[in-house]
């Protein structure tokens, strides 16, 4: 499905106005001055939401070419984990990234469930799925309006700011935490839907579709935005696969690669849904396919709270889940299994495991060796960011300043997941 | 010291399980493309076909897997290094996931190497993402990669001395003596 089907013949008015415009643009600049000036766009610019530092050379107000540097946030997780148990390796997952914490938790919980061969029960299943798509909805939702707000539409920001409250305060009833949730635990969740959260989440699944649709009525047809991001930053579909693209901006240039569909986990394999994919994978296109992805994830969603099968939230595996904190006061059993899962002495069988899930901007994938210790022998987290930024200079070269800014800012590169 | 699983072999696609007769199928066709020489320690850990080759073919091998028409392993998914310091004479290892969309294939290819001699050519003419890859891999492990335009330090200081992923450089302190490790960590 073709996000900009209806929008034929759009893209080729806009070029020519372009190409008009460096008509009359280049000659006069070329002439005014060959000297190239170096810029330090950021670490910490306010208009690059995030601590990278990219040195441009320009011409006038054309990038002639781009160096970007990273690691400023750099905190060594992959040496981390390997001194860490299973659990306590989760709170490192969600600090990656924190637009969608609950995606990198409930993979890395799949990782080790699937390394340990736990099957979770459907119910845990669907919850999951319900969460992983909310904290899709959220990631996509912040940038996406941030999209809007370097193009000057602040108002966009805040409609859809306060739905990310409300998908907060859900992940609040759920788990008790808003940014680094930790809600999943190794063969499920760590406790039930409550009927608050579901009351919660019925509420806002009634509301929001009016402030999406607003949302998307002033951005999607919007003439000054359209200026600002149609065919800037283009990537073909070949560039794309090349760079290692996955997600959003993978499917904008017209792949139609999504885990959820190719490998499913988690019960996705229950849920219709349709994959949307853009045709020129300009930033535009990342917009649209972005919004688009916001309704899939609204009828996952709805289908999976409709289908909530019964039954327990947690597989019988005492060995490795961790007992609910009430039964820990009383139970004698689930306080000695609490002391050895929380002590690390998981024994994990030897092994190597790779498991990938959607994130937010892509793939997320988790590479796990175990040799058989309490801790991972190695872990190495597939960022979608870090591989894929690194593209970024050859889509801003030959745009201007601003175009950049934009083009930046639709990848959707998040600070922790470049650096982990 | 590498995890072995059920080896994969043709006899065992009698099982019937798809996963397994695509890996066989996967197999089948690395051995035509490149020789039964050419891979050791074939296993199939949690169902992902995995195979061990030697840095001088990894290479060819890769470049052939992206252009052969009928597995079409074309994207780079990750690329890591790793370090198993008692293994002597291949203390230092690389560790590559490729993935086939139209196929759905998933191929995991390892290659060893001592840490004296850790230079190993490089991907990045065949995908564009092996650079930053490459890089990390070089910042961490000191992985040289032969070819590549711009190996330098990627998330650590340049200014660096070590590579501080390898298992020689433990999480904490080795001096310390008011903390013992007898019962808990690694």
């Amino acid at each position: 499905m073709a996000v900009n089907d209806t929008l034929e013949g759009t893209h080729h008015i806009i070029e020519e106005a372009r190409e008009q415009q460096d008509k009359i643009l280049l000659p006069l600049h070329n002439d005014f001055n060959q000297e190239l000036t170096t810029l330090n766009l950021g670490p910490t610019h306010p208009a690059t939401h995030g601590i990278f530092q990219n040195i441009l050379q320009m011409d006038g107000e054309r990038i002639v070419s781009g160096v970007p540097t990273i690691g400023y946030i750099h905190r060594a997780f992959e040496k981390i984990a390997e001194r860490r148990p299973f659990y306590q390796i989760t709170t490192l997952t969600d600090r990656m990234n924190y637009c969608s914490s609950p995606i990198n938790n409930l993979g890395w919980h799949m990782t080790v469930e699937k390394m340990l061969g736990v099957t979770v029960p459907k119910r845990a299943q669907y919850m999951r799925v319900i969460m992983m798509e909310l904290a899709r909805i959220s990631d996509h939702l912040i940038c996406n309006s941030i999209l809007g707000v370097d193009t000057g539409a602040f108002t966009g920001f805040l409609y859809v700011f306060q739905e990310r409250e409300k998908i907060y305060e859900i992940y609040e009833e759920v788990c008790g935490a808003r940014l680094t949730t930790n809600m999943g635990r190794v063969g499920g969740m760590e406790r039930d839907f409550t009927p608050v959260a579901i009351e919660k989440l019925r509420a806002w699944l009634k509301s929001f579709p009016t402030v999406m649709k607003e949302f998307e009525s002033m951005f999607n047809r919007n003439r000054i935005f359209m200026d600002r991001v149609v065919n800037v930053g283009p990537i073909s579909a070949e560039k794309a696969l090349s760079y290692g693209f996955t997600g959003p901006n993978l499917r904008a240039a017209g792949v139609d690669y999504d885990v959820r569909v190719m490998n499913p986990y988690s019960s996705y394999e229950d849920f219709e849904f349709d994959v949307p994919v853009g045709t020129n994978g300009d930033t535009y296109d990342r917009f649209m396919v972005r919004n688009e992805e916001i309704w899939q994830s609204l009828r996952i969603i709805n289908q999976a709270l409709d289908k909530l099968p019964e039954g327990p939230y947690h597989a019988d595996a005492p060995h490795y889940y961790l007992p609910p904190k009430q039964e820990v006061y009383k139970n004698m059993e689930a306080l000695i299994y609490h002391f050895k899962i929380v002590m690390g002495e998981i024994d994990a069988p030897v092994g190597e495991v790779y498991h990938s899930v959607e994130g937010g901007n892509g793939e997320l994938g988790f590479y796990l060796v175990s040799d058989g210790g309490r801790t991972p022998y190695r872990l190495h987290f597939r960022r979608p960011c870090f591989i894929y930024y690194q593209a970024y200079p050859e889509m801003a070269v030959g745009t201007t300043l601003s175009d950049a800014i934009v083009i930046l800012s639709s990848m959707n590169v998040i600070a922790g997941e470049l650096d982990a | 010291m590498t995890p072995q699983d059920s080896a994969a072999t043709p006899e065992a696609a009698v099982a019937e399980d798809p996963i397994k007769v695509q890996n066989a199928r996967l197999l089948a066709r690395l051995h035509t493309l490149f020789g039964e020489d050419a891979f050791t320690d074939v296993s199939e850990p949690y169902g992902l076909l995995t195979a061990t080759t030697t840095r001088e073919r990894i290479h060819g091998i890769i470049a052939g897997l992206q252009q052969d028409e009928e597995i079409a392993l074309h994207f780079l998914t990750t690329m890591c290094g790793i370090n198993y310091p008692e293994n002597v004479g291949q203390e230092l290892g690389m560790i590559y996931h490729l993935h086939s969309f139209t196929q759905n294939i998933r191929l995991r290819l390892k290659i060893f190497f001592p840490v004296a001699d850790p230079v190993v050519p490089t991907l990045s003419d065949i995908y564009l993402t092996a650079n930053w890859m490459e890089r990390e891999a070089y910042d961490f492990y000191g992985v040289i990669f032969t070819g590549h335009p711009n190996l330098m330090r990627i998330l650590n200081v340049e200014d660096m001395d070590y590579f501080p992923m390898r298992k020689e450089y433990p999480l904490e302190d080795g001096t310390r003596e008011d903390k013992t490790d007898l019962f808990f960590g690694r």
